[in-house]
């Protein structure tokens, strides 16, 4: 909400400049966003008006204007379209300084003298854009400064426009009312407020109204004031006030309404007498009624809209907007009805969102406006109305469903709980002191030991229920940075370290010593990249996506990290190695949507991407580009230090997004856990790539199994070794050939690792030599000849027997 | 005995000329092996009188020591020289980078939040995570935000439908942990969280952290304590902190909290917006109804929860301009939080 400072000074005016005045109220919970002046920085400029006009003989565009300012008379050119003869205006005489440092100074144009210049409102700093001149009201008084005219500059005082950015807790504060309140218990000084007085009616003309839904409306005050001249110009004074405080002015009676808004904090609204039907309705729409808003747009109610209706139709969306039918038109309206309600927040609330709407007047309802203000703002309004636009009031009509109005909150406030949630005694004066300037009605309690207050909040406050917000109230007001400042103490137990679970921090390093940057990309992808790399799942749709290419949940890490390396590839970076850690949301169908736990998998996962060459470019190495066994080298690297490895497998299969042959479902004791391979060739285009691209994705819950390490004692008598040369079947992949020969190796063989594959002259084109070594050791004593010997001729009678496997000869 | 001083001469002049080590060793045995000249002159001495003996016996040593110590100084030269020609040849250009040099780096939220997490870890808070797709219940409801409340317009809500949709904060993780486990809970939570939101400040998906403490008698002065704490450890700086009152749903009391700015101290500048002040957190007490909805005591326990944006902080720490490059992931910009 913007108001201006001059404005609030009228009702709470304490001895701070305005910037302490805007850091006091910051720092009690009501930020201030902007501060800015409510107008250009200028002087001698005095209200003044055109004696008479002529053309300048020189030139078709100016005229040369006499000018008076009640006592001397000025010659004046100016080139405004709008000069007429008794016009009254702002007058800069010779001195005058405009925004911008702008002097005025005895000028020629064409040859013609002029002594002095008039302004329009822009050149004022008051309208971003003008059309001319300013027409001031034809009672402005000659003579006088305009900033005084204006109220801009009082006591010395530059009025500024101040923008407070308010919770939605405070709905009391929007208002001029509400705001000089804080002021006030702040800083300990009085508020006043205007006078209000009841207008007594001059005719019996009353409206009939009927509370339909009083649950939502439980109070409905109007008034009907006829014979109104909806010509009249609303007073200067007000215009400049709404102005400050954002608001155009529309016409009167508009005007008086938004007035009473900004002044008090009542939304008011005025009907054209003449287009209503009989009395006043307040009920709940019928489904599908239409209505059409002030702003033209035709709507479709629902059944749980609160609408104001006549006897045959909608004329408003209650709380909300007015319809266009039966608002005050500018032109014709001579009898209106107005009206100051009292609107249930939460039939009002999530409303006008659903129809894309947002006025002052919801936002207000939404948080809640003063249960006890109607009458009082009705009074405020007809009384000015009634100054401005002339006219006669009937009586003021209202209904009230006392059961359906909401209570003021009654709540306990135990002294010892301050202290207890603050960590600090305020004195109970003081306490007593705070609250009752927060317009709260306190009664001692002092039984059984217990000492507090019963505390009834006051109608503006809907944001008191609880012992909870009066203690905030305290805080607040006593100040949060006066509170005192603790270290918490708590028993300490030792916390449990899983040891069998690898820390994230060391997945991460792992990975970062292997040269892996980690990228953290949006959980949400492009659908046609995420069809291209995960085709058999559909993934979870957003029902609002930010964007197009936003819209779809990954059901794997592969989307960003592509995205993330077509990114870096594109921008000369073409060796890319990425990770990223983060969850996969795969939908299972079949399940019910409405159990989540059931419906939608959100697992952790670990993504690897790897392209490009091996190393950085070097003197020192060749340049090569990565291929499988880069990928699961630094994957492999990863799980050996979980002392898992060996319970791992890699076991070919296909992936539609990954490239048969070179593709493997990672599993973890015969369990998948992943898939790693190289990029399909067909996605290369796809997705924009033309390097090859090795991808791997695994559940982090299984990656960061962790084998606690089980000592085994060192041998002290050697190990015996024996090299095999073995010919296999080219398509023969080697982890079975290794397994086939641990199942005969016996139970001392320490260590199996292939040094050598060969292919070509002396071979089988379509087989391949294996050369391996094989390490036995036995635990306690030296093993002989025979063992080995018999160990291997199992090892090879076996391997022959189940993949016709021979000795190189 | 009259070749003495020709043998010990010749010697001399071989030890002078040999160029390598095994030139000396056969000079060695030439001249003073069990079989070298000089040594042989030793078995003439017998012909000599009792009187000369020992004085051509000492002349003889004195020969042997001469050529004997020319070797030994000869060696040494010639290690010298071999080592200078060894060291001469292996010399390398140490400018040169080092071999097959690997080394990625973390992302800057992760930086981040492990050192949050390690600040936290030390004293006694757990890290708990939880799901991302929420249900509207864990994540407004529980924390006291039911449907028509208008706190619901400052979480721009990405859904699936009705009662599913992206976290907007991670406070459910609170929820959920406070579900599960009974106080004293003291416990941070990490993580992603999403608005439907994206501009040059906003991203539709940022991280979060926040802390949650639950226990007998906690009060407002150690949320207090906790988050000034926090901030300078954070920014290793002893930056003046401040309590701005404010509201969440889900604490009472409630508070903002605004830091010195770390660019200009305090002094003001375009980025705290010349106020000298950053707002880099929100806080406050739980509110009872999220105790009463998460199934803890509220008359027994009290707590304070805290919460902050992981990339602003990250931001701030870094000086890192522009929100959108944290998702970018463009390499230029990673590989400088190694």
């Amino acid at each position: 909400m913007q108001f201006s400072e001059l404005w609030l000074r009228e009702w709470a005016n304490p001895t701070l400049e305005t910037q302490e005045l805007v850091d006091q109220i910051t720092m009690a919970g009501l930020e201030v966003d902007a501060i800015e002046a409510a107008a250009g920085e200028f002087s001698g400029i005095v209200v003044a008006q055109i004696v008479s006009f002529e053309k300048h003989p020189e030139a078709d565009k100016l005229n040369v204007c006499k000018v008076t300012d009640g006592s001397e008379e000025f010659q004046i050119v100016c080139g405004a379209p709008n000069v007429r003869e008794g016009m009254i205006i702002p007058f800069a005489k010779i001195g005058a300084v405009l925004p911008g440092d702008f002097k005025i100074k005895k000028a020629k144009l064409r040859g013609v003298e002029s002594f002095g210049m008039l302004c329009a409102e822009e050149e004022m700093g008051i309208a971003d854009k003008s059309d001319g001149l300013w027409d001031l009201p034809a009672d402005a008084p000659l003579g006088v400064c305009m900033r005084e005219y204006l109220g801009l500059t009082r006591d010395g005082r530059d009025d500024k426009i101040i923008d407070v950015d308010l919770t939605p807790n405070r709905g009391d504060c929007l208002s001029i009312a509400g705001l000089s309140r804080e002021v006030g218990v702040l800083n300990k000084v009085d508020v006043t407020a205007p006078v209000i007085e009841a207008v007594a009616a001059t005719i019996d003309d009353a409206i009939d109204v009927q509370l339909q839904a009083p649950d939502a409306c439980p109070r409905y005050v109007g008034r009907i004031i006829k014979g109104i001249n909806i010509k009249a110009a609303s007073p200067l004074w007000m215009q400049e006030k709404l102005r400050r405080s954002g608001i155009r002015s529309i016409d009167p009676v508009v005007d008086v309404t938004n007035f009473v808004l900004l002044e008090l904090g009542q939304p008011m609204h005025a009907f054209d007498l003449a287009k209503l039907d009989g009395g006043i309705v307040v009920r709940k729409a019928v489904q599908d009624e239409t209505l059409v808003l002030l702003d033209d747009q035709e709507i479709k109610l629902n059944s749980d809209t609160l609408v104001i209706a006549d006897n045959s139709k909608a004329l408003a969306m209650a709380g909300v907007m007015g319809g266009a039918e039966s608002g005050v038109n500018a032109e014709t309206t001579q009898d209106i009805l107005l009206e100051s309600a009292y609107f249930n927040p939460i039939s009002i609330a999530g409303k006008a969102r659903n129809f894309g709407l947002h006025t002052d007047s919801s936002h207000r309802f939404e948080r809640g406006v003063d249960f006890e203000l109607q009458r009082t703002a009705i009074e405020r309004a007809t009384a000015l109305l009634l100054e401005i636009v002339g006219g006669e009031a009937g009586p003021v009509v209202e209904k009230t469903s006392v059961a359906d109005l909401p209570k003021c909150a009654e709540i306990t406030l135990v002294e010892a709980s301050i202290e207890k949630m603050l960590g600090l005694t305020i004195e109970a004066s003081e306490v007593e002191e705070i609250l009752i300037r927060l317009g709260m009605q306190l009664s001692k309690i002092d039984s059984d030991g217990m000492s507090g207050w019963k505390v009834i909040a006051p109608s503006y406050r809907f944001d008191m229920a609880i012992e909870a917000d009066l203690i905030e109230e305290l805080a607040r007001i006593y100040g949060y940075n006066r509170l005192p400042v603790r270290t918490p103490t708590a028993a300490t137990p030792l916390l449990p370290v899983p040891e069998n679970e690898l820390a994230m921090k060391d997945v991460r390093r792992q990975l970062v010593g292997r040269g892996y940057q980690e990228a953290i990309t949006y959980s949400f992808v492009d659908p046609a990249t995420q069809k291209l790399l995960d085709p058999d799942v559909a993934p979870l749709a957003l029902a609002n996506p930010i964007s197009a290419d936003l819209s779809v949940m990954r059901t794997n890490l592969w989307a960003g990290l592509v995205q993330t390396a077509v990114h870096n590839i594109k921008r000369q970076q073409p060796r890319v190695r990425l990770f990223e850690t983060g969850l996969s949301f795969v939908p299972q169908p079949g399940k019910d949507p409405s159990n989540l736990d059931e419906s939608l998998v959100q697992d952790p996962k670990l993504g690897m991407l790897l392209t490009g060459t091996r190393t950085e470019q070097s003197w020192s190495e060749g340049e090569q580009n990565v291929d499988f066994f880069d990928l699961k080298g630094d994957f492999e690297s990863l799980i050996a230090r979980t002392g898992s490895q060996a319970r791992y497998t890699f076991v070919p299969a296909e992936h539609p997004a990954l490239q048969p042959g070179q593709t493997a479902s990672i599993q973890l004791e015969g369990v998948a856990v992943g898939w790693m391979g190289a990029l399909h060739p067909n996605l290369a285009k796809p997705l924009g790539l033309k390097q090859a691209v090795y991808l791997l994705e695994i559940s982090l819950k299984a990656v960061r199994q962790v084998e606690v390490p089980a000592f085994k004692p060192l041998s002290k008598f050697p190990g015996m070794s024996r090299d095999l040369a073995l010919v296999v079947t080219d398509n023969t992949p080697v982890a079975d050939v290794m397994s086939l020969i641990r199942e005969k190796a016996g139970d001392y063989l320490t260590k199996l690792n292939l040094f050598d594959i060969y292919q070509g002259k002396g071979i089988d084109p379509d087989r391949k030599s294996l050369a391996l070594g094989l390490t036995w050791q036995h635990p306690s004593r030296t093993l002989n000849e025979e063992e080995v010997n018999e160990a291997v001729d199992n090892i090879l009678a076996h391997l022959a027997d189940r993949i016709d496997a021979q000795l190189r000869g | 005995m009259e070749n003495l001083d020709t043998l010990v001469n010749e010697a001399l002049v071989k030890v002078a000329s040999a160029s390598e080590e095994n030139a000396l060793y056969q000079v060695q045995v030439e001249y003073l092996g069990k079989k070298g000249t000089i040594t042989s002159l030793l078995k003439t001495l017998g012909k000599l009188s009792n009187e000369e003996r020992p004085k051509a016996g000492a002349l003889i040593n004195e020969g042997k020591v001469t050529v004997q110590t020319a070797l030994n100084v000869r060696k040494t030269d010639l290690q010298t020289i071999a080592l200078a020609e060894k060291l001469a040849a292996e010399k390398i250009d140490v400018t040169l980078t080092g071999r097959n040099q690997q080394s990625g780096g973390l992302h800057p939220v992760t930086r981040t939040l492990e050192r949050i997490e390690a600040f936290f870890t030390n004293v006694g808070y757990n890290v708990a995570e939880g799901p991302e797709v929420e249900d509207d219940f864990h994540n407004f409801e529980a924390l006291n935000i039911p449907s028509h409340h208008p706190a619901r317009a400052m979480h721009d809500t990405f859904y699936f439908n009705a009662n599913t949709l992206l976290r907007t904060h991670t406070s459910p993780v609170q929820v959920r942990t406070m579900e599960t486990q009974e106080p004293p809970i003291r416990v941070i939570c990490p993580g992603r969280v999403y608005r439907c939101d994206s501009d040059i400040t906003h991203t539709p998906m940022f991280h979060q952290i926040e802390g949650l403490l639950v226990d007998e008698n906690v009060s407002f002065a150690d949320l207090k304590g906790t988050v000034q704490q926090f901030l300078k450890v954070f920014f290793e700086k002893d930056l003046a902190v401040r309590f701005r009152p404010s509201y969440f749903p889900f604490t009472e009391p409630s508070a903002e909290v605004d830091m010195e700015c770390v660019m200009c101290s305090g002094k003001g500048c375009r980025i705290c917006s010349h106020t000298g002040w950053l707002e880099v957190m929100g806080c406050g007490m739980v509110h009872p109804k999220v105790f009463k909805e998460s199934g803890v005591d509220a008359e027994k326990y009290s707590g304070f929860a805290f919460g902050m944006g992981v990339e602003r902080l990250a931001m701030l720490r870094y000086g890192v301009n522009d929100l959108r490059l944290f998702f970018e992931n463009d390499l230029r910009f990673l590989q400088q939080f190694r």
